[in-house]
């Protein structure tokens, strides 16, 4: 997946500043033809400017873009027209109707509902009982159907879909991942960004970022294999008696909270993985620890994720 | 006594039943999570257990007092934070904990003294005058929640306090959670993140209305012969869902 002109998105050395604030810092990357592509990072890491660069709202203050072969300073228009936009705020109309909403879309667009309804056939035959209701009172999981409705209705090459699943059930998140593969499969390359390490597993790439910085690039397997230490899963009762024990640990590298275990690592990586199980374990034993158990992991991309962002404590 | 006791607590709009006679006890000082997919019902309970809400039928305790007759007892010895309101975007962090250490009946002194601490317990001090609106996501959750125990409340509910959050910071703000459980307050907590939900001494999932299951993420996961509660989850509600139309 090296840069080629086919690329739908190249990215070079993208700076944008708000202020003192730097947004985006010398970001460089390329999204293959029909990638699912996805950035993950912290809230102010610069996704959501990098989504209004790439949609031609803002113009970067150096490096350039280039969209679907279009340059994002000069193309806007071209642009506009073949990618779709789902930004992270609900941004449709609330006072118009659910097929109001989505005929003005198409509108804008030039074109029709009955035009791009193949398109959109899977996800909005969901909404479509609900058609005639006001886009503001339908529940979260629908207005995200209707606004990916909307920006797929003028059939674009390129989807971009900025937090598209924030405060959205695990359920209802499953199925609409499924809905994006169907989607690429279709033949759509699709850059989303997401706060969830489990729908970053989903991408075929994802890139790290951090404070405007791309950390990492590449298949989350192999950003979950860079991951710097060997890692093991801990359980123990009392739980938080049992991260506090493991912070007290002298050779500590890293303790964090992973659904019903712990995820440690030891700082002195040439040890074998018996070793240290045997002495964590029986360290926490010894600090009055219960039902202890240790065994190895291997590390994931969360793991290699807060690694890179620095083993916050 | 449990700081909350939930009986039968139903609520109807119309024709429909958004919380269907549910039934709930959390302990004083427990961490109890309350699951559910989008349109379960969950605000709705939440809702009526703030006494923002009366109920149609049932009764609800919370720190002792009834929700129906003594609401303002009850909104006097809770904390309250969501991710959709918490904090005025265009006040400053300090001025945001004047507001609602007054609104919470605190004396100045108290306000000042229990803010420079709570500023400082954060790390803060430097971005006191700053205005909410310009702080990272993970910050403004942090400073919210913080607030929301600035009057020492009983209880603390949090309505997806997470949601968007990275994941070191999702972590931290659960390290505050357990503080705030480890000095007696009860805390009643939503989140869409499965892994967080294994982090609760206990939690209930709720499917069109009503409790289809509850209790410690251990027990659950035995009784449905999963792995994890993402599995219970998906295994309760992908039913509703399909039915409800998404």
């Amino acid at each position: 997946m090296s840069a080629s002109a086919g690329a739908p998105v190249q990215l070079r050395g993208l700076h944008k500043r708000f202020g003192d604030t730097v947004a985006l810092d010398d970001v460089t990357f390329d999204v293959a033809p029909g990638e699912l592509y996805g950035l993950v990072g912290p809230d102010g890491g610069g996704k959501t400017t990098l989504f209004r660069v790439l949609t031609t709202l803002l113009l970067p203050d150096a490096g350039s873009a280039t969209v679907l072969g279009r340059d994002v300073r000069t193309d806007l228009w071209e642009i506009r027209a073949r990618v779709g936009y789902m930004p992270g705020r609900f941004s449709l109309y609330p006072d118009l109707s659910v097929e109001e909403n989505l005929a003005f879309f198409a509108s804008v667009f030039g074109t029709s509902i009955t035009a791009g309804y193949e398109l959109i056939a899977p996800i909005y035959r969901q909404i479509e009982p609900f058609k005639t209701r006001r886009a503001g009172q339908l529940s979260g999981g629908m207005k995200q159907k209707l606004a990916l409705s909307c920006a797929l209705v003028h059939r674009p090459e390129l989807l971009l879909l900025d937090e598209p699943t924030t405060g959205v059930d695990a359920v209802s998140r499953r199925e609409f991942w499924d809905l994006l593969h169907d989607l690429q499969a279709s033949g759509l390359t699709i850059v989303v960004s997401t706060p969830y390490m489990d729908e970053a597993d989903r991408c075929d790439r994802v890139a790290l970022m951090q404070k405007g910085r791309v950390l990492a690039i590449d298949t989350p397997r192999a950003i979950g294999a860079a991951f710097p230490r060997a890692l093991f899963a801990v359980r123990g009762a009392p739980r938080h008696a049992t991260i506090e024990a493991l912070r007290a640990y002298p050779h500590l590298a890293s303790v964090q909270p992973f659904g019903d275990t712990l995820h440690f690592s030891d700082r002195r990586a040439e040890l074998p993985p018996a070793h240290v199980m045997r002495e964590v374990g029986a360290w926490l034993q010894g600090r009055g620890i219960r039902e202890v158990a240790v065994a190895p992991i291997a590390p994931g991309i969360e793991d290699a994720f807060m690694a890179l962002m620095g083993d916050a404590p | 006594m449990n700081a909350i006791m939930v009986r039968e607590l139903t609520r109807r709009f119309g024709r429909f039943t958004a919380v269907d006679a549910i039934s709930v006890d959390v302990a004083a000082g427990e961490v109890f999570g309350f699951l559910g997919a989008n349109g379960a019902g969950k605000t709705t309970a939440i809702k009526m257990l703030i006494g923002l809400l009366a109920p149609s039928s049932g009764s609800a305790r919370v720190a002792g007092y009834d929700v129906l007759t003594q609401s303002d007892a009850v909104r006097r010895n809770i904390g309250y934070m969501s991710q959709r309101f918490s904090l005025y975007d265009d006040l400053s962090t300090r001025e945001n904990i004047s507001l609602y250490g007054g609104i919470y009946g605190l004396r100045d002194a108290e306000i000042r003294t229990r803010g420079d601490e709570l500023l400082r317990h954060l790390g803060m001090e430097p971005i006191a005058d700053a205005l909410v609106g310009t702080l990272p996501l993970g910050w403004k959750q942090k400073l919210a929640f913080s607030v929301a125990l600035l009057h020492r409340p009983a209880v603390v509910f949090l309505d997806e306090p997470t949601g968007g959050v990275d994941p070191v910071t999702r972590r931290q703000f659960w390290e505050m959670i357990y503080a705030a459980a480890a000095r007696g307050t009860t805390v009643f907590v939503t989140t869409h993140y499965m892994d967080e939900a294994e982090y609760c001494d206990r939690l209930s999932i709720m499917v069109d209305g009503r409790i289809a299951a509850m209790g410690t993420p251990a027990a659950l996961k035995a009784e449905f012969g999963v792995a994890s509660i993402d599995e219970v989850f998906v295994r309760l509600a992908r039913p509703a869902t399909a039915a409800a139309g998404g």
